[in-house]
């Protein structure tokens, strides 16, 4: 291929995917998450360990971190959040290896430390809302936000398992097009109500908020400080100019 | 240091300055630099941006020696270990960030302190060379960004690369050769990175610095341009300097300290509250790792450089190649080396040229941003036919400068500066 068809070709690649995501799009809903409220981070770090860290590590976060971070304990983060790591100077990685994900899944699940800034909280709140039951792929559920996503609906207990609903459109090309229009309740009830569902899926987006950018509340309370600090140093240096300008004439 | 007024230092450090100046012209680079150096009294806003964009230099090159200490050039380890400066290294976010945000900031004085260049004349003779030397800074700091861009080793860094440096593939013949020879390899990779490292932490920062220092020598030998565009060595006082003038230290030390106060400012709520900007800044498809395999879904370059990719995409193809669009863009630099002969008017300022000039300029301005804007965006409409209004217009506003600028009328240049 020559160089001038890669230009081209990843210029088409480009626009492709854009189309593609504008055709595809499936609303994003608010996460709402508050990564200030503790109480919602912790909540959301034990259902991250519980239901996520089996095959998702988060290899840029360490135990100690989340520690001081979640006001835990070394003994509290042992007994209810340290399944897989033995040191709390360990990051959080998963007990299932890239090979065995590939073998398992067709894909290696992603790392999800940065998951929040990459894809945004939005992003992760509504894909965890909107698996739906699809026999034709082979996890028996399919995904609104990611067609064709190969993670399995692991939230189904708690959720119940969503139907889709079709609708048929006509195109301005004259051909009849099928497209996903909603997802309703399914026959089998979830454990949880929609509204604690929809909040547990809050806190665990929450926590990966936090574990995307750990130091984003200190860096926000610092921030406060040093502009109030560099605002002082300005005004000063705003009398000392007009000092030594008021003889030029 | 002393100044003009203060009395004679006394004592041992006086004796250890005599000792240096009896084997280092310190004092007399300091009063030909500072102390003696006389600028125009009459600056106004736009003269912040030189200092601030020396103080942006510095920020740059010692964020960037602690930010070195901790990351790793090569494509196994580089995604990680920009993660452990932002996680586990003490104050490393604050270094990322700052770096980070430096590099925009940098344009943002840069441009302003070019526009400033073409506001008041400061491009005329005789400060010719100044502004070539500026251009040429201009032109480093592109390379700084773009090596510099790639070694978070994001999504975005690699596919911006590849989409960058496969524009040099559209050059008839070397094309292939050129871009094998870039990358050091048949695609981006840890060999790509590696030099990119060189360049970026060692070749371009010794560069921008000696182009600096000549920039700096330049002006201090004829002396700085003012909003009237007028010379103040040409009315001196008794004393010989100029009525007009001000000397440097203290008067525009404390000055510019107070400009850098609002900068700062400014700087400061980006780093704390906003260092993505909006995705403008740092892009969200940079926190995934370099995949070869999968394309971001758009693919644009940051901020800074996004004027320039518009004018390529402005370009249709013809004659079976597309390197038209690439030597437009490299046209739209190098047509900024001849603007200080380009210029035609008899007069420097805006403030005495005439109503075509201000509204050339205004309109350039315009259209730089918007094309700007445009290269951020999807090659669609409105964006396509945007793109090449906005084209053709940056090459009339240099192009048609002479003849433009010479048949305008102008007002007469004041003798002595306006407040």
């Amino acid at each position: 291929m020559s160089a001038l068809s890669r230009i081209a070709a990843v210029f088409a690649l480009s626009l492709a995917a854009a189309a593609n995501a504008a055709t595809a799009g499936w609303p994003l809903q608010d996460a709402g998450t508050d990564v200030g409220n503790l109480a919602s981070l912790q909540r959301g770090a034990r259902n991250f360990v519980n239901y996520c860290l089996g095959c998702h590590s988060a290899k840029y976060m360490r135990y100690s971190q989340l520690a001081s971070d979640l006001a835990l304990t070394e003994d509290e983060l042992r007994a209810s959040l340290m399944f897989t790591g033995t040191r709390i100077y360990d990051t959080m990685d998963s007990a299932l290896s890239a090979d065995q994900g590939r073998q398992w899944f067709g894909n290696a699940p992603p790392d999800l430390s940065l998951i929040a800034r990459s894809r945004g909280p939005d992003y992760v709140f509504t894909y965890l809302r909107s698996f739906y039951a699809d026999p034709s792929r082979p996890t028996g559920v399919n995904n609104a936000v990611l067609p064709g996503t190969s993670m399995p609906h692991v939230l189904a207990h708690l959720q119940g398992l969503q139907q889709p609903r079709f609708e048929t459109t006509t195109g301005e090309d004259g051909k009849d097009v099928r497209h996903l229009a909603g997802l309703e309740p399914g026959s089998v009830p979830g454990d949880l109500p929609a509204a604690a569902f929809d909040s547990f899926v809050r806190d665990t987006v929450a926590f990966l908020e936090y574990v995307s950018e750990p130091h984003k509340a200190r860096r926000q309370e610092l921030g406060v400080w040093v502009i109030l600090f560099l605002l002082m140093f300005t005004a000063f240096a705003w009398f000392l100019y007009k000092e030594y300008w008021k003889d030029v004439k | 240091m002393a100044t003009q007024e203060a009395p004679a230092p006394t004592g041992r450090m006086a004796a250890l300055g005599a000792w240096i100046d009896a084997r280092f012209p310190m004092k007399k680079m300091w009063d030909e630099h500072a102390a003696q150096y006389y600028a125009p009294k009459n600056f106004n806003f736009w003269y912040y941006f030189g200092s601030l964009a020396m103080f942006v230099l510095a920020l740059q090159i010692v964020t960037g020696i602690f930010l070195t200490m901790s990351y790793k050039p090569s494509a196994e380890e580089a995604f990680g270990s920009v993660e452990y400066i932002m996680r586990d290294v003490e104050w490393g976010w604050l270094l990322r960030y700052l770096h980070s945000t430096g590099a925009s900031a940098f344009f943002i004085v840069v441009y302003l302190h070019m526009f400033r260049a073409l506001l008041y004349g400061s491009h005329r003779k005789p400060r010719e060379l100044i502004w070539i030397l500026g251009v040429l800074i201009y032109l480093a700091l592109m390379a700084e960004a773009f090596f510099g861009y790639l070694l978070p080793w994001g999504n975005m860094s690699y596919w911006g690369a590849q989409v960058i440096v496969s524009l040099f593939g559209s050059f008839p013949v070397i094309g292939e050769g050129l871009v094998e020879w870039i990358r050091g390899d048949y695609f981006i990779s840890d060999i790509t990175l590696n030099r990119f490292f060189a360049l970026h932490v060692v070749a371009l920062p010794l560069v921008l610095i000696f182009l600096v220092v000549a920039h700096l020598l330049a002006l201090h030998e004829v002396g700085s341009n003012n909003p009237d565009g007028i010379e103040i060595k040409k009315n001196k006082g008794p004393d010989g300097h100029p009525l007009d003038g001000v000397r440097f230290h203290p008067y525009y030390t404390v000055k510019d300290l107070f400009g850098l106060g609002v900068f700062l400012v400014l700087f400061a709520a980006v780093v704390f509250f906003a260092p993505e900007m909006g995705g403008l800044f740092l892009e969200a498809p940079n926190f995934e790792p370099a995949n070869p395999l999968l394309t971001p879904p758009h693919i644009a370059p940051v901020w800074y450089f996004t004027p320039y990719y518009a004018m390529l995409r402005a370009v249709p193809a013809f004659a079976g190649t597309q390197v038209w669009g690439v030597l437009v863009m490299f046209a739209a630099i190098l047509v900024l080396f001849f603007v200080p002969w380009l210029d035609r008017s008899p007069v420097r300022s805006i403030r005495y040229r005439g109503p075509i000039y201000k509204t050339a300029l205004m309109l350039f301005a315009a259209t730089f941003i918007m094309l700007g804007y445009c290269g951020l965006k999807p090659a669609a409409e409105p964006f396509k036919t945007l793109s090449v209004i906005g084209t053709i217009y940056y090459f009339v506003f240099f192009l048609a400068m002479p003849w433009y600028t010479r048949i305008e009328k102008t007002k007469p240049e004041p003798a002595r500066v306006t407040k």
